[in-house]
């Protein structure tokens, strides 16, 4: 049982981070933590890159992750999981789903999308656990539950119940989209079972 | 940890919906601001509560005309705005001082260190003192909902208006919040006729300007034994002083200080201070941005270390905090370099048929505040000038009254429709009044899109969605004296393009009115317009179509080999357009010279 944690979402804005975030804050305080989440709206939301600081103990005080504190990364896009380095260290696990998404430079071919990004993590003894959310959620027919598939995933190194998820995403997702999230949530707990 | 018992009850919130729900609680009855983040969602939240009037208006200064109204008529009334807003309700705020209130009156100002989605930082807690208006301060979501409550009490109690201040990690932090219900019924409302009080006439404010100093004299009273200021006793080695965000981060990084916590940043309790710091080895003052708690410490003549150590420049956390005070920089990975990934237009967005031809005819363009600010970004790279809402067009007159005819022709301004409604107006009629020739281009994408889509007076909608009277951009425009209007589709670049050379040349002022609607607008989403795509056989690799800078667009590099075999050996890649980002708008397939781009078959 963790008493306390910081977990950093991270991916492009539209990603549904936000939701992931919100989601797995509300499992947490189902489960008898304090929670504290941090996220930026406005210009910084437009197509860049978007980040949220969750916490959680039996009291948080600072919204924001120490550097060098992150005890969880889901990282929704393949290059996004480096950005945020000085904010892990040798022990924090990164959950990536493995999707690329050019940024502008690359797009307009100024520069290459880099070659085997995930080896930056790895030679820092970073745990790098790839998962294929987007190939998981096409395949379940619905591209828009990537992020409950990570949470899914997330959810395994948490100490909350896999009910208080279930009953979490019930309440939080649009009828209509609850059941293909549910299973969205568990194909992405079962893969490190 | 004691509020814990109490988690069924508990929601979690953002500082925003706290404040929301904290002036819910208090039965506030009228509710005004203008959107701007990080403030918008206080009143947006509000506006789903029932019982009370909340409107979204023109500008900061209104907002808080019709709030402090609504308090002359006995109701318990709040605006709220960011830092740069309350630049704007400067005005009736400092006079609103010497009125004082009949029903409580709040206003919150949300600032934003680090510059997250502003033009600066400034710190606006000094507005505090430069008007002689309490100030309160809260650290997370439950101060949010609990001190906006206090502070229609103080307001009541005292006669004055009574500022909340939040920063971004405030506002947009989520916490948890134990909601307490509404407090009684306290309002009596109705027109009472107080001339010595609400007519500012030089003699009655001469009276009023003396209450004003008696008031703060009774507030310092106040504040030494106020809940809100409180002392957390730890070991007296070393001692914070600090408010709002900052006690987070010292409780975070010094769990064993003392400290003594600021709920009132303004006026200060001098006896409580002072007993607090004669206790303490070492006295630091934590805040963000100026050393605004620092400086009236220092002339209680108390001892103590702030800025000097503190930085004054962007938002604190915990390392910073550390760092500063223990002097050494805990060791973490250092970033490793990777693309960038800044904000951009949208794929379909309105305004790229705008950039790209301003871009293109090489003008000098005063740009304004909103989404279109992200046109100054490469590759349209067509903004020169960027200060505040409504600036451009009173720029872009400077320019041309400094340069004359050496300007002529070359400089155009671009402003917003929520941002012209906002401030520009005014300047628009400098033009017409002082004989101008410049052209001003109102971006009209029907709504106010950088802070979340937000109605404004040119949508017709009100907060609420209702239908309300909508402004007539082209009509207000000639109705002060513009003769040129134009209204034009921005999506159509050959049209756009020729329309901004012919008005740009015209000696006399003129409007280009650019109408399309933004392309994250749910009537805009609905329209799954069929998405483009490349034919490769006919792209030569030209990068025209980039500069249009659509993240839809995406390059992809071919080798010698592969250009021979396109024949063309010179070709170094071609345009992929991606149909999950495509919105259909069309732009590329208009700047395309080769025909290379074409609508994916319909039923694709």
């Amino acid at each position: 049982m963790h008493e306390r944690g910081n977990i950093l979402f991270c991916g492009v804005g539209g990603q549904g981070i936000l939701l992931a975030s919100e989601v797995t804050s509300e499992a947490l305080i189902k489960a008898g933590f304090d929670v504290k989440k941090s996220e930026v709206h406005g210009m910084a939301q437009r197509g860049g890159a978007v980040e949220a600081h969750l916490r959680y103990g039996s009291r948080v005080f600072s919204p924001l992750i120490e550097e060098g504190t992150v005890d969880v990364e889901v990282a929704f896009e393949l290059l996004e999981s480096v950005r945020y380095l000085p904010y892990l260290n040798s022990h924090s696990r990164v959950i990536v789903n493995t999707q690329k998404i050019f940024p502008p430079s690359v797009a307009t071919g100024v520069e290459a999308y880099p070659e085997d990004i995930l080896n930056e993590l790895r030679k820092r003894s970073i745990e790098v656990l790839p998962v294929d959310a987007f190939g998981i959620a096409r395949g379940l027919g619905e591209v828009r539950t990537v992020n409950m598939v990570l949470v899914g995933v997330l959810s395994g190194y948490l100490p909350v119940d896999e009910e208080i998820f279930i009953d979490v995403i019930k309440h939080r997702v649009k009828k209509g989209f609850v059941d293909i999230n549910i299973k969205a949530f568990r194909e992405g707990r079962a893969l490190q079972l | 940890m004691q509020k814990n018992n109490n988690l069924k009850k508990a929601l979690f919130l953002s500082g925003n919906e706290a404040l929301a729900l904290g002036a819910y609680e208090a039965n506030v009855k009228v509710a005004s601001a203008y959107p701007g983040t990080p403030s918008t969602e206080i009143i947006e939240t509000l506006s789903t509560y029932d019982g009370l009037y909340t409107e979204w208006a023109p500008n900061e200064k209104v907002a808080l005309e019709v709030a402090l109204g609504a308090s002359i008529a006995g109701v318990r009334a709040m605006a709220s705005m960011k830092h740069v807003g309350l630049n704007v309700a400067a005005d009736p705020l400092f006079t609103a001082s010497y009125t004082g209130v009949r029903g409580g009156l709040a206003v919150v100002v949300a600032d934003d260190p680090q510059m997250h989605s502003s033009q600066n930082e400034q710190d606006s807690r000094h507005y505090a003192m430069a008007s002689k208006t309490p100030m309160l301060e809260p650290s997370d979501a439950e101060e949010c909902r609990s001190f906006i409550r206090d502070a229609f009490r103080i307001s009541e109690e005292f006669d004055t208006p009574v500022l909340v201040r939040t920063t971004t990690r405030v506002s947009h932090v989520k916490g948890l919040v134990y909601p307490e219900g509404k407090v009684r019924e306290v309002a009596e409302p109705g027109l009472a006729r107080m001339p010595e009080k609400f007519v500012m006439l030089p003699a009655h404010a001469r009276r009023r300007r003396l209450f004003v100093e008696e008031r703060l004299r009774r507030l310092r009273e106040f504040a030494e034994a106020y809940g809100h200021n409180r002392i957390e006793w730890g070991s007296k080695e070393i001692g914070f002083i600090t408010s709002g965000v900052s006690y987070l981060y010292v409780r975070e990084a010094f769990p064993d200080a003392s400290v003594l916590k600021l709920g009132l940043v303004y006026p200060l309790p001098e006896k409580l201070i002072k007993g607090f710091a004669e206790e303490i080895r070492t006295l630091y003052i934590v805040e963000e941005l100026d050393p605004f708690l620092e400086l009236q410490v220092r002339a209680m003549g108390v001892e103590c270390i702030g800025k000097g150590v503190i930085p004054a420049c962007f938002e604190l956390n915990t390392a910073r905090l550390k760092e500063a005070i223990n002097g050494e920089k805990s060791e973490v990975f250092e970033p490793v370099k990777i693309p960038p990934r800044p904000p951009a237009l949208c794929p379909g967005c309105p305004h790229r048929g705008i950039f790209y031809n301003l871009s293109r005819l090489r003008l000098y363009v005063t740009g304004d505040i909103g989404c279109y600010t992200l046109g100054a970004l490469k590759p349209l790279s067509a903004m020169d000038t960027c200060i505040c809402m409504g600036a451009g067009i009173g720029n872009a007159l400077g320019i041309e009254k400094a340069l004359g005819e050496d300007a002529s022709g070359r400089v155009v301004a671009v402003i917003g429709d929520s941002t012209f409604i906002h401030s520009g107006i005014t300047p628009l009629i400098d033009i017409v009044y002082n004989r101008g020739n410049t052209t001003v281009i109102i971006l009209d994408n029907r709504t106010t899109a950088m802070t979340g889509h937000q109605p404004n007076p040119s949508t017709g909608r009100t907060i609420n969605g209702t239908e309300t009277n909508e402004i007539d951009l082209e009509a207000l425009c000639r109705a002060v004296g513009v003769r040129n209007v134009v209204t034009i589709d921005p999506h159509d670049i050959d049209n756009t393009y020729r329309v901004i050379k012919e008005e740009v040349k015209r000696h006399e002022p003129s409007v280009i009115i650019s109408r399309a609607p933004c392309a994250l607008l749910p009537e805009v989403r609905r329209l799954r317009r069929p998405v483009f795509k490349v034919l490769e056989e006919f792209c030569t690799g030209c990068r025209r179509c980039l500069k249009l800078g659509c993240p839809a667009l995406q390059w992809t590099g071919i080798d010698r080999e592969e250009a021979e075999r396109r024949g063309r050996p010179k070709q170094k890649g071609y345009t992929h357009i991606s149909s999950v980002l495509c919105n259909g708008c069309g732009e590329c397939e208009m700047v395309c010279r080769f025909d290379a781009i074409v609508k994916e078959a319909e039923d694709a």
